[in-house]
C-alpha cells in the first residue's frame, strides 16, 4: 500500500485535544438533556445549596463564630441559663429570662442543642462527613458492583457461580448486626461504615443488574471484533465492556449516596455508631436527652436534621432519576 | 495442499454445542452444528457458503476467525508471513499473532461498532491490540484506509461516532477495520443484508475491488444465492452442519446436482414478471441437529430419498467432475 | 358500494413530531386499488411504505398525524372517522399482517386465544365453540394444523408464526389486506411457501392486497401492479409488466438495476451514488434530484406532479426515461449513467 503523505496527520490537532473536544461537547448534549427535567435541577440546586454550607462552616469558624461558643463538639454558651434553648431570633414569653444578658438574635439561629452547642453549626459541620460518607460508599459499591458484574458476566461458567455466591451470601448478612459487631471491636467512623456499607451493597442486588446489562453487552458483535482482532479478556472487559456500563454504574451511585446517608442517620439515631457528630447524632442526643417529640417547643431539636437528612437524600434522588433519561434513551420524550 | 495456490484448506471440521448440562452435570446431547466440513479457498478468490439458518454457515465462520475452538477438525492456513499452520490448533500468544492474517466483517452495522468509541478507535483497535506501528504511524494507517472505503475525507469521519453514521457508512468502517492490519482472509458474515438495496450493491463492490487489489481471499457467508453469485467464484452449499453440494458458481446455479440446491435455487423469487418459476416442494422444515441419526441429514424431507438413503451415514462429498462436489447416493 | 375501487387514497399526507423537529413521512401520496387486485409498493426503508400502511390501518403512533388526504374504503373516508366507526372498519374491511410475527403476537397468551380476541372485538362476541371452529377453518386455510391453537408463540417456528400472524388477519374477512413485509426474517424456502400462500389466499378470497417489501423480486411475483416509493412520494405506479419492462422514473430504473439475479445472464450491478434523505429537511422540488443523473434546475426547484403519461403508467418526474430499455440490456444503454 502506498503511504499518503504526512500531512494527513498534520492536518488535525493532536489526539488528546481531539479526545477532550469530543467530551466537553458529549458533556454538553448531556447536559441540554438533563436540563430539560425540572426535577433533575432542583436535585443539583439542593446539592450545591448543602455543598456550600459545607464549605462555609470553616469560614465561619474562622472568622464570625467564636470557637468556645460555636465549636459542633464542645462549644457551649454559657450566656444562656438553660440548654436546650430556642432560636435566639424568636421574641420571648413575658417575663421569661433565658439568659444573662440580651442576646443578639443572630446569636443562635437554630438554637442549642442539650449539650450547649448550637445546632446550625453542628448541621453545617455535619454536612461535610455527610458527603464525604455517602460519596465514598457510592464509589465503593459501584466499583465492586461494576467490576464483579462485568467478569461475572464475561467469564460465565465458574467464576461466575463463586462471584454470585459470594454474593448471594453477602446479601444475607444482616447489615446491623454486622455494624454493631464492628462498632464494639474498634473505633468505628464514617469511613468504616462508609466501606461496609459499599462491600454490602456492592455485592448486593446492584451487582445482579449491572451483570444482566454486562450479559447483553458481552453478545454484541464488536466485543466479537475485538476478539478476532486480538484482544485479550482483560483488554475486552476494561475497553469495551465497562464503558458501556458506566452510565448504568452512575445511576446506582445516586441511588446508594442517598441509602448510605439515610442508614447512617438510622444507626446513629440507634445510638450504634461510635461517630461524634452527624444528622443522626444530633437527633440521636435529642432522643437521649428526653426531648423527642415532646412538645413543639423543641422544634428545633427535631426538624432541622431530620430536614437535611431528607433534602439530601431526596436531592441525590432526583439526580439520579434525571439521570436516568440521559442515560437511558428511551425514556426520552420523543 | 498446493503450497502456491491454496490460501485455506479445512478438513473434516467439526464444532459440537452441548445441550442441557451445566456446572456440575455432564451434558450427553450435542447440537452438531458443523459436523465435518471440508474445503479449500485459493489466495485471492472468495467462497460463498451459503444455507438456511441453522445449518451451520455463521458457526463455520466463527470457527475459520477462532471465535469458536473447533471440537475437531484442522484449518490449515499457508501464509506468507507467517508460515503454515493449522488454526486450529494454536493457543495463547501464537494464536494472537495469527490474528493478523484472519478477519472478520459481521452482519449487523449498528451492533458491529461499539457506540461509545470512535470511528477512529474502532478502526485504529487491531492495530493497537497487535502493537502494530507507533501511534503516529497508526493515526496514518486509519486515515489511509478510511479513505480507500470511501470515507472521504478521512479526517471528518475519524472522530465521529458510530450514531452520527448511516449503516452503510458502518459497515465500510467495518470493512476498514478488517483490513486495517492487512490480513490475508476475511470472513464475512452476511455484510450486506441488512444494508439498503441501493447501498448494499456500492459496500459489495468496494468488497470486490479490495479483494483484487490486496490478494485478500473472503469467505461470504449468506442466505441470498443471488449475492452470492455476485460476490463469489465458488459456492458451497450447507444444510444441517454438512457440506452437500460444492461447485464453481455458474456451475452450481445452471446445473445443481443435490435436491435441496435444487429446492434451495427454485425457490429464489425472480425480479421480473415475466418469468415464472416452478419451485420444488419439500415437506417439513429445518430442524436443530441434536445428535442427527446416522443416516443422510436431508432424508426426512428429500424428494428421491430412498433405502440406501436410510442405511447408510450421510454421504460423502464426491467429486462428479470439474471440480462440482456434491454429496447425495442418488447422482 | 360494489362497484368502484376497492381503496382510494388521495394526497395523504402524514408527518410525525420528534424532538428534532418534524419529519415528512408521507407526502401526497395517491393510488386506487381495486378490487381482488395485487399492489406492491417497493422502496428503500424510509421510504414510507409502512409509513402508509400505519395510515391505511389508523394505527399511528400518539406523535403522528395525518395532515391531509383522503382515504376512501368503499366510499367513506377513514381519515375522519372516530374510534367507534374505525371499529366497524379496522379489520372487518382492512387488515394488515405485520412485520416480524414476533411483535404481533403476545408470547404470553395461546395463539388461538389471541385470534378469538381479535374476532370478539371487531365481530362481537361469539360462543367458545363458534370461535374456536372459526379459528380451527382459518387455521386450514393457511397451511397450520388446528391442534395449534392451543399452543403458545414460542412454540412455533418463524414460518410457523407468519401463517398465525396471516390467520389474525383473514379472521374477520376483510376486503383488504395489508401485508408488511411478511417474508422478511424467514428463510428462502420458507419464505416460498408463504408467498405462494399469501398470493394463492388473495386470489381465492378475491381480496384486495396492498404488499410491501423492499425486495423487487418477491414484488415481482406477487403483484398486478406496482407503486415505487422514495422519500415519502411515491415515484411511479403502473402494471407490474410496465414497471419492469418500461421504467419511466430514474429511481425505478436504478432499483431494477441493483438487485442480483440467479437466473439470466450475470450482468453488472449499477451503484446508486449518495443516500436517501433525511426526511427532516427533504430537498425542495423533485426529493430524488440529489441523486438523479438527469436532474435539471426544474426538478430542483418545482416538484414534479404524479400523473398518467399513458396507459395507467402513472410518474412524478419532469424527465421520465421514455422508451429505455429494462435492466435485462444495461450495458448500451447505461453507459456512464450512474
Amino acid at each position: 500500500m502506498n503511504a499518503t503523505t504526512g500531512s494527513l496527520t498534520q492536518s488535525h490537532p493532536a489526539l488528546w485535544r481531539i479526545r477532550l473536544r469530543l467530551a466537553w461537547k458529549s458533556l454538553r448534549s448531556g447536559w441540554a438533556l438533563y436540563s430539560e427535567n425540572p426535577v433533575g435541577l432542583v436535585g443539583l440546586a439542593l446539592i450545591a445549596a448543602f455543598g456550600l454550607m459545607a464549605l462555609i462552616h470553616p469560614i465561619l469558624m474562622a472568622t464570625v463564630w467564636h470557637p468556645p461558643i460555636y465549636d459542633p463538639l464542645i462549644g457551649y454558651d454559657r450566656e444562656i441559663i438553660v440548654h436546650p434553648s430556642p432560636p435566639t431570633w424568636v421574641p420571648n414569653a413575658a417575663e421569661e429570662i433565658t439568659s444573662l444578658s440580651p442576646l443578639p438574635p443572630f446569636r443562635h439561629i437554630l438554637g442549642t442543642d442539650p449539650l450547649g452547642r448550637d445546632v446550625l453549626s453542628q448541621l453545617m459541620f455535619s454536612t461535610r462527613s455527610e458527603f464525604a460518607l455517602g460519596i465514598m460508599a457510592a464509589l465503593v459499591t459501584v466499583l465492586i458492583a461494576t467490576t464483579v458484574g462485568a467478569v461475572s458476566a464475561y467469564f460465565g461458567g465458574l467464576v461466575d457461580a463463586i462471584l454470585m455466591r459470594i454474593a448471594d451470601v453477602m446479601f444475607m448478612l444482616p447489615f446491623i448486626a454486622i455494624l454493631i459487631v464492628l462498632s464494639s471491636l474498634f473505633d468505628f467512623q464514617m469511613v468504616h461504615l462508609a466501606l461496609v456499607y459499599g462491600l454490602l451493597a456492592g455485592f448486593g442486588g446492584n451487582t445482579m443488574v449491572i451483570k444482566s446489562q454486562a450479559l447483553t453487552v458481552k453478545v454484541k458483535a464488536y466485543i466479537e471484533a475485538a476478539r478476532v482482532a486480538g484482544g485479550s479478556d482483560l483488554h475486552i472487559i476494561f475497553t469495551h465492556l465497562v464503558p458501556n456500563l458506566l452510565p448504568l454504574s452512575f445511576l446506582f451511585m445516586m441511588v446508594t449516596v442517598t441509602n448510605a446517608i439515610f442508614s447512617e442517620a438510622v444507626l446513629s439515631f440507634l445510638g450504634l455508631l461510635n461517630i461524634r457528630m452527624s444528622w443522626g447524632i444530633m437527633i440521636q442526643i435529642t432522643q437521649a436527652a428526653g426531648y423527642l417529640l415532646i412538645s413543639w417547643k423543641y422544634w428545633y431539636l427535631m426538624f432541622p436534621a431530620g430536614i437535611a437528612i431528607s433534602l439530601l437524600c431526596s436531592a441525590f434522588y432526583l439526580v439520579g432519576r434525571a439521570m436516568d433519561e440521559v442515560v437511558n434513551p428511551r425514556l426520552r420524550k420523543r | 495442499m498446493d503450497t502456491q495456490r491454496e490460501l485455506i484448506e479445512v478438513q473434516g471440521l467439526k464444532k459440537h454445542f452441548p445441550v442441557g448440562g451445566g456446572l456440575l452435570k455432564r451434558a450427553n446431547s450435542f447440537i452438531h452444528a458443523v459436523d465435518g466440513v471440508d474445503f479449500t479457498i485459493p489466495r485471492g478468490s472468495s467462497l460463498g457458503l451459503v444455507g438456511e439458518s441453522g445449518c451451520g454457515k455463521t458457526t463455520t465462520g466463527k470457527l475459520l476467525s477462532r471465535l469458536y475452538e473447533p471440537t475437531e477438525g484442522h484449518i490449515l492456513v499457508n501464509d506468507e508471513t507467517l508460515g503454515a499452520v493449522d488454526l486450529a490448533e494454536l493457543k495463547g500468544r501464537q494464536l494472537k499473532t495469527f490474528r493478523r492474517r484472519v478477519q472478520m466483517i459481521f452482519q449487523d452495522p449498528y451492533e458491529s461498532l461499539n457506540p461509545r468509541r470512535t470511528i477512529y478507535d474502532t478502526v485504529v483497535e487491531p492495530l493497537a491490540v497487535q502493537h502494530v506501528g507507533d501511534p503516529m504511524e497508526r493515526e496514518t494507517r486509519v486515515a489511509e484506509l478510511l479513505e480507500l472505503v470511501g470515507l472521504t475525507p478521512a479526517t471528518s469521519f475519524m472522530f465521529r461516532f458510530p450514531h452520527e453514521l448511516s449503516g452503510g457508512q458502518r459497515q465500510r468502517v467495518a470493512i476498514a477495520r478488517a483490513l486495517v492490519i492487512d490480513p490475508a482472509f476475511i470472513v464475512a458474515d452476511e455484510p450486506t443484508s441488512m444494508l439498503d438495496v441501493s447501498i448494499r450493491i456500492g459496500v459489495m463492490e468496494l468488497m470486490q475491488d479490495l479483494a483484487a487489489r490486496f490478494e485478500v481471499s473472503y469467505l461470504y457467508i449468506t442466505h441470498d444465492l443471488a449475492v452470492a453469485r455476485y460476490m463469489c467464484q465458488e459456492i458451497a452449499v450447507m444444510y444441517l452442519g454438512k457440506i452437500v453440494e460444492q461447485a464453481e458458481t455458474e456451475e452450481l446455479l445452471a446445473n445443481p446436482l443435490h435436491p435441496y440446491t435444487q429446492a434451495l435455487i427454485s425457490a429464489v423469487p425472480i425480479p421480473d414478471p415475466a418469468m415464472s418459476r416452478e419451485s420444488i416442494e419439500i415437506k417439513g422444515g429445518v430442524a436443530q441437529p441434536i445428535d442427527p441419526p446416522h443416516r443422510c441429514r436431508f432424508y426426512d424431507r428429500c424428494p428421491i430419498a430412498d433405502t440406501i438413503c436410510h442405511d447408510q451415514d450421510h454421504p460423502p462429498l464426491e467429486d462428479k467432475g470439474n471440480g462440482h462436489r456434491v454429496a447425495c447416493y442418488k447422482v | 358500494m360494489m362497484n368502484g375501487p376497492a381503496l382510494s387514497v388521495y394526497n395523504l399526507t402524514m408527518h410525525y413530531g420528534t424532538r428534532q423537529g418534524e419529519v415528512s413521512a408521507v407526502d401526497g401520496v395517491s393510488f386506487d386499488l381495486a378490487r381482488g387486485q395485487s399492489l406492491g409498493i417497493v422502496g428503500e426503508s424510509g421510504c414510507g411504505k409502512t409509513s402508509i400502511a400505519f395510515s391505511l390501518m389508523r394505527l399511528l403512533p400518539d406523535n403522528a398525524r395525518i395532515k391531509d388526504g383522503y382515504i376512501l374504503i368503499n366510499g367513506r373516508d377513514i381519515v375522519a372517522m372516530d374510534y367507534d366507526e374505525l371499529l366497524k372498519v379496522r379489520w372487518r374491511r382492512i387488515a394488515m399482517v405485520f412485520q416480524a410475527a414476533m411483535n404481533a403476537l403476545n408470547p404470553v397468551h395461546k395463539v388461538g386465544q389471541q385470534i378469538i380476541e381479535a374476532m370478539d372485538l371487531h365481530l362481537g362476541v361469539m360462543t367458545t365453540e363458534e370461535s374456536r371452529e372459526r379459528v380451527a377453518g382459518l387455521f386450514d386455510l393457511v397451511g397450520l394444523d388446528p391442534a395449534l391453537m392451543d399452543r403458545y408463540p414460542h412454540e412455533f417456528s418463524g414460518g410457523m408464526r407468519q401463517r398465525a400472524v396471516i390467520a389474525m388477519a383473514l379472521c374477520c374477512n376483510p376486503e383488504i389486506i395489508i401485508a408488511d413485509e411478511p417474508t422478511t426474517a424467514l428463510d428462502v424456502i420458507v419464505q416460498d411457501r408463504i408467498l405462494k400462500r399469501i398470493r394463492t389466499l388473495q386470489i381465492e378470497l378475491n381480496m384486495a392486497m396492498i404488499y410491501i417489501s423492499h425486495d423487487i423480486a418477491v414484488i415481482a411475483e406477487v403483484s398486478d401492479r406496482i407503486a415505487v416509493m422514495y422519500a415519502g412520494r411515491m415515484a411511479e405506479l403502473a402494471d407490474a409488466m410496465d414497471v419492469f419492462k418500461h421504467p419511466l422514473h430514474p429511481y425505478t430504473y436504478a432499483l431494477l438495476s441493483a438487485f442480483p439475479s440467479i437466473k439470466g445472464e450475470r450482468r453488472a450491478l449499477m451503484t446508486l451514488p449518495g443516500e436517501p434523505p433525511d426526511l427532516l429537511n427533504p430537498p425542495d422540488g423533485c426529493r430524488f434530484h440529489p441523486r438523479c443523473p438527469y436532474a435539471s434546475d426544474r426538478c430542483r426547484a418545482e416538484q414534479p406532479p404524479f400523473e398518467d403519461l399513458g396507459n395507467d403508467h402513472f410518474v412524478a418526474c419532469w424527465h421520465p426515461l421514455a422508451g429505455t430499455p429494462s435492466p435485462s440490456r444495461p450495458r448500451q444503454a447505461a453507459q456512464g449513467v450512474f
